[in-house]
Order: C-alpha cells, then structure tokens, then sequence
C-alpha cells in the first residue's frame, strides 16, 4: 500500500499517547516546529484504558498555553484512529500539513528571524 | 415563675400569655424615621420587635442603633446580634452598650454567610458561634462576669432567645439540637417560617417527648407570602426553608391582585391552627417589608388586644 | 499537604518582563504531589515563558531547578552558588518556600508562581479539597473525626446551622455540610449521644489570630 503523505514532519513514536507530556508538545514548537498532531488509538479502545484521553488533556492543556503565550493553541491537534487505518492517517497529516500552511510559520520562528535580521 | 429581668416579653410568657413579637430590618442608610415609623405601626399590636443585624449580610444600621432609637419611642426592642461580624470583645462590649439603654432581649444568631450579602469578599469572624454567645450573656447576666472572669458593675439583664429551624436537614438531629440550645442557656426560641404544620407539629410532638417546651417558651415563626413569586422563591432558594406545594398552589389559584391577601389568609390560619398545638408559646411575625399587614394578622388571629403586664 | 494552584502565566510574566535572567525554582514536596510547581510544571512554565519573551522580540535566559525541598535550609543551599547568576527567581514552592528563600537570599527578587490554598487531600484525580486550617488545636477527637473548623463555612462548633440543606451547605449544593458528616460519622460510631455535648467556646490563641505560631522543642535542639 503506497499511500501520498506529506513528508514535512517527523514523527515520534510513543508505546501510548498516554505518555504525552505537555511539555513534549512545548519543546517541539521551542525547537521550531511549526504544528504538532498527536494521533492516538480511537476511544474506548486504548490497552492501557485511558492513555488517549489523557493524551487529549494534554492537548488541550498545551493549547491554551500556546494561546496565551501567543504561538496559537490552533497549532496542535489530537487524531483517533486505530492501528489499521493507514489511509486515514495519511489523511490527517495532509489536513494537519494544510492547516499548519495556512497559519504560515511559528510566530516564534518569526520572531527569532526578525531579531536576526535586525542583528 | 419567678423573673430574670425586667423584659416584657418575659413577663407575658412567663404569665402564662401567647406572646408576640414581630421584627424590623433597619435601613440601609442613616435616616432613622423608617425604624420609627415601623415601630409606630406595630407598636400596640406586639410585645416586642426584633431587630435584625445585618440580615443577609447586607450592610444596614447597627442592630443595637435601631433597638435605641426603638427604646426611646416605647417600643420593646428584641437585639439580635450574630457572631458572624464581632469577636468575643465587640459582642460583650455591645451587651452592655445595649443594657445601659435598658434593652432587655437578645436573640444569639450565627448569620447569614457573608457570601449572600454585599460584601461577599469580607471576613467572617465567628469567634463564638451562636450557642456561645447564648451562653456568654447567660454568664455575664447570672455570674455577673466577662467571660475573662472580672466582674462585671451593673450585669446586663438580658432575656435570652435563640433561633431553631424545625425544617433544616438532617431532621432527626433538629430536637436535639434545640435542647442544646437550651442547656445553653436560651429561654424562649424563635423559629424558621412555618409553613409546612405537619411537619412543624411533628417537630413539636418530639419537643414535648422531651419535656423541652417546658424548659423555654417556643414562638412559632410566621411570614405571610405576598405573591405566589415569593412563595416560589422561599421555596427554591432559600436554605433551610420548607413551603409545601399546597401553598404555592393556593397563591397561584387566585388572582395576582388578590395574592397578598391570601397570602395574609394563609398566615392567619397557620396561627389559628398552630394556637392550639401544646408547648406553642407564642407567635413570631416576620412580615417582611410589610410591617403595616401585622396589626391585621394580630387581630383577625384573635391576639388583640395584648395583655397588660 | 499543602494545596497550591497554578497561578496564571499572565500574573507571572507582569512580575518579570522586567528581569533578563531567571531562574524558575520547583518544590519536591506537596506542591509536587498536587500537580502546580514540581519538576513538570517548572518546565511547562520555563519553556512557556521562553516562547513568550522570543515572540515579544524580548529574548531571556530562564532556567530551570527543583528543588528536594524549599522550606528546608540544607536544599536552599545549593543554589547559592548560582545565585547570583539570576536577576530573580519565580518559585513554584508554596508561600512558606517562597519565603524561606527569600529570606535566604536578600537581595534576590522573589516571585510567587503558585497561589497557596488550604491544607488539604487528593479526593480524586484533579481534585484537591481542604481539611485542616492548623487551628492549633485540634478538636476532632470529638467531631466524630471531622473537622468544623475548617470544613464549615461558618466555623461552626455546635452545629449545623439552620442553612443545612439534604447533606450540603447554605453556600451551595457542591458544599457538603461539615456538620451533617459528623453527625452521619457520630451515628456510625455509636456516638450520636455525644452530640448533645456543647462545644466549649474555642481558644483560638493557637490559630492565626495569636499571630505567628512557631514549635519550639528543647528535645530535638543541638
């Protein structure tokens, strides 16, 4: 199966999106990221019983963070599907890849190029 | 029965007479012609008036300030004092402010959280709680002490009322709990509204059980409705507060115009009823904001005139 | 433990943007357990503020460390060495380490992340709720094991007050009644007999009111 799938982001793999942290999502952005999705089995059907939902949490606990620190909460996203859906994945980092190229780059990337130029 | 202190109130109860007092909130501002007008209202209708402190936790004139103003004019004033907004120290100190002006009723409340009043982010103080200050002006009446042990010149001679909700939660601990007030030290009990009388003469049935109605006098509290709206609220929002849906729906079978004076039917009733229910000492008539219906519902309840003592 | 929250970043960041170098300090202890300034909150905050000051064209150097605990000397120390290389430090450590570092430490400015709220349990995930206020003299021996003095809105000794409505407060329906508890604890432990007993008026000298209250023990001194 040969599927079409931006090539733009890195993917880090995870035993369960219950180990998510807010702070891997801030560190991505830190480190010059310019969106993160975090894809998680569907709900309901996590091994560890709960690990997506927290994962969910998190999201949303890093994006009003972003908000307030203005990089944008809009950035990030949470993704259910199960483990046999590659098309469907293939899907969300497309939509992911649109949405990231609307918003542009990280105001945080913005910034850092702005204070080079000015250097 | 022998006298504590020169109150009228105590004189009619202990005379063997169906009291009455009624209650006054006074104003939110410093112009005393309301209380005074109020006070002239009900005057002759009643043995004593309840003067509220800061009920709600609104912010009004001082309790003892009105009860003055009351004294002066020949009214019996009933001080009610909380624990919510003074120390052991403030609430001592206004006893006796209080005494020196010959004020000879208390009724020791707990408050109103400051929380539904105007100053929702203010201290509470509730250095004693209400049963403490029962039994402080017991102590500083009978032993002729402060509570830091001094002598006292010239005890206050206050009668001493505490408030009992037959219809708070749980119920079973609601008999009990007035008999602590009673070991306390409180010689005659104000309730909560009555409106539910079963519930109320079941309450008084375990009071009896206990002998309690012997050992204070219990003044059935009484608010008539104005509206069906207040009825509904009373009902609704305010805690401790039992309005059977047989009220309601009476308010609301009559005409809006006509509501208020069904709600006056409604409390006539009640009293009529709630005359005859033994260990009942008297009633309590808390009108809100209508002082001018009391002389109606003293009369038409066949407790006019009041006796002379 | 002691229950702190997060304060918001916004309170924070007005306290300084002023300040070029930071340092956000963490706390191992309670404020670790309840999820507001150990080691993770320390990084979501540092890496959060960083961001922040990059986007405001306002660079900053802010660090981060946790400490075993702030409101002991021996733990304190070791930043003294770099204390210095800091213009100030927010510290993630209840009001009682905020304060102890401040006092360690004269003339560097001090900055409170966490708002300090009761003394209290972790009734369940996200949920902290109080149950002492450190009176000073702990009368539950005879509350049936819980506590008026903190859990009643109105400090209530010989309650319930008229308010008590089905088990819950006059404040509202999230607000268990202290006193329907004790009464409930009371009835289970054979004691309801008990209840009648008045509370005797409270010496509140060992509470805050007494002012600041301090254990001295001869025994344990060097």
């Amino acid at each position: 199966m040969r599927l079409k799938c931006p090539t733009d982001f890195r993917i880090i793999r995870l035993p369960c999106t219950g180990k998510v942290d807010i702070i891997h999502i801030l560190r991505s952005f830190e480190k010059g990221a310019d969106g993160v999705f975090v894809v998680g089995c569907m709900e309901g059907d996590c091994h560890f019983d709960q690990g997506n939902f927290r994962a969910r949490k998190k999201v949303e606990q890093a994006a009003k963070i972003l908000d307030q620190i203005g990089v944008g909460g809009e950035r990030v996203r949470m993704y259910n599907l199960s483990a046999g859906e590659g098309p469907l994945f293939a899907e969300y980092a497309i939509e992911m890849d649109k949405l990231i190229r609307e918003l542009g780059p990280s105001p945080l990337k913005i910034a850092k190029n702005k204070k080079a130029n000015a250097a | 029965m022998s006298l504590n202190t020169e109150s009228k109130l105590e004189k009619i109860l202990k005379a063997g007479h169906l009291g009455v007092t009624s209650e006054c909130g006074p104003p939110r501002g410093s112009d005393p012609e309301g209380i005074k007008e109020k006070g002239k209202l009900i005057k002759d209708y009643v043995d004593a008036v309840n003067v509220t402190d800061n009920q709600t936790a609104m912010t009004r004139m001082s309790s003892l300030a009105a009860c003055i103003h009351l004294k002066l004019m020949g009214v019996e004033p009933v001080l009610q004092m909380v624990t919510r907004d003074r120390n052991r120290i403030a609430l001592q100190s206004d006893i006796l402010g209080a005494a020196s002006f010959d004020i000879n009723n208390m009724l020791c409340l707990s408050g109103d959280h400051q929380s539904f009043g105007d100053c929702a982010q203010g201290q509470n103080v509730h250095d004693l709680d209400s049963m403490q200050l029962v039994q402080t002006v017991r102590h500083m009446r009978d032993e002729g002490k402060f509570l830091g042990g001094d002598d006292i010149k010239r005890p206050p001679k206050m009668f001493v009322g505490a408030a009992a909700n037959p219809f708070a939660d749980p119920f079973e601990i609601r008999v009990p709990r007035l008999a602590k007030k009673i070991a306390c030290g409180a010689e005659f009990i104000q309730t909560q509204c009555i409106y539910n009388l079963d519930k109320f003469e079941e309450w008084m049935k375990r009071v009896e059980e206990r002998g309690l109605h012997e050992k204070t006098f219990i003044m059935a509290g009484m608010t008539p409705m104005k509206s069906v709206g207040m009825a509904k609220y009373m009902k609704n929002r305010v805690p401790g507060m039992d309005v059977p849906d047989a009220i309601i729906d009476r308010l609301a079978g009559v005409p809006k115009e006509k509501q208020a004076q069904e709600g006056i039917d409604i409390c006539v009733e009640a009293i009529q009823r709630l005359k005859e229910v033994k260990g009942v000492s008297g009633f309590h008539i808390m009108a809100i904001e209508w002082e001018e219906k009391v002389p109606e519902i003293v009369e038409r309840s066949g407790l006019y005139p009041r006796p002379e003592v | 433990m002691i229950i702190a929250e997060k304060k918001p970043i916004e309170e924070i960041i007005e306290e300084i943007k002023d300040f070029q170098r930071i340092l956000i300090l963490g706390c191992n202890e309670c404020v670790t357990v309840c999820e507001a300034g150990g080691k993770k909150e320390v990084e979501i905050l540092a890496s959060a503020l960083r961001m922040y000051f990059i986007n405001k064209g306002n660079e900053k150097k802010i660090d981060e460390k946790t400490l075993e605990r702030q409101c002991d000397h021996e733990y304190l120390e070791e930043i003294r060495e770099n204390i210095d290389d800091y213009d100030a430090i927010v510290s993630l450590a209840c009001g009682v380490g905020v304060q102890f570092a401040a006092e360690k430490y004269l003339t560097t400015p001090l900055v409170p992340g966490v708002n300090t709220v009761c003394l209290g349990a972790n009734e369940d995930r996200g949920l902290w709720t109080e149950r002492c206020q450190a009176c000073g003299s702990c009368v539950l021996a005879k509350t049936g094991g819980i506590c008026p003095v903190s859990r009643c809105a109105k400090r209530v000794l010989n309650g319930p007050c008229g308010g008590s409505t089905n088990g819950k407060c006059e404040l509202g329906k999230d607000v268990d009644c202290a006193w329907q508890l004790i009464i409930d604890r009371l009835r289970a432990l054979g004691k309801l007999d008990d209840y009648e007993k008045v509370a005797p008026i409270k010496d509140w000298s060992t509470d805050r009111a007494g002012g600041p209250r301090t254990v001295t023990r001869e025994d344990v001194k060097i």
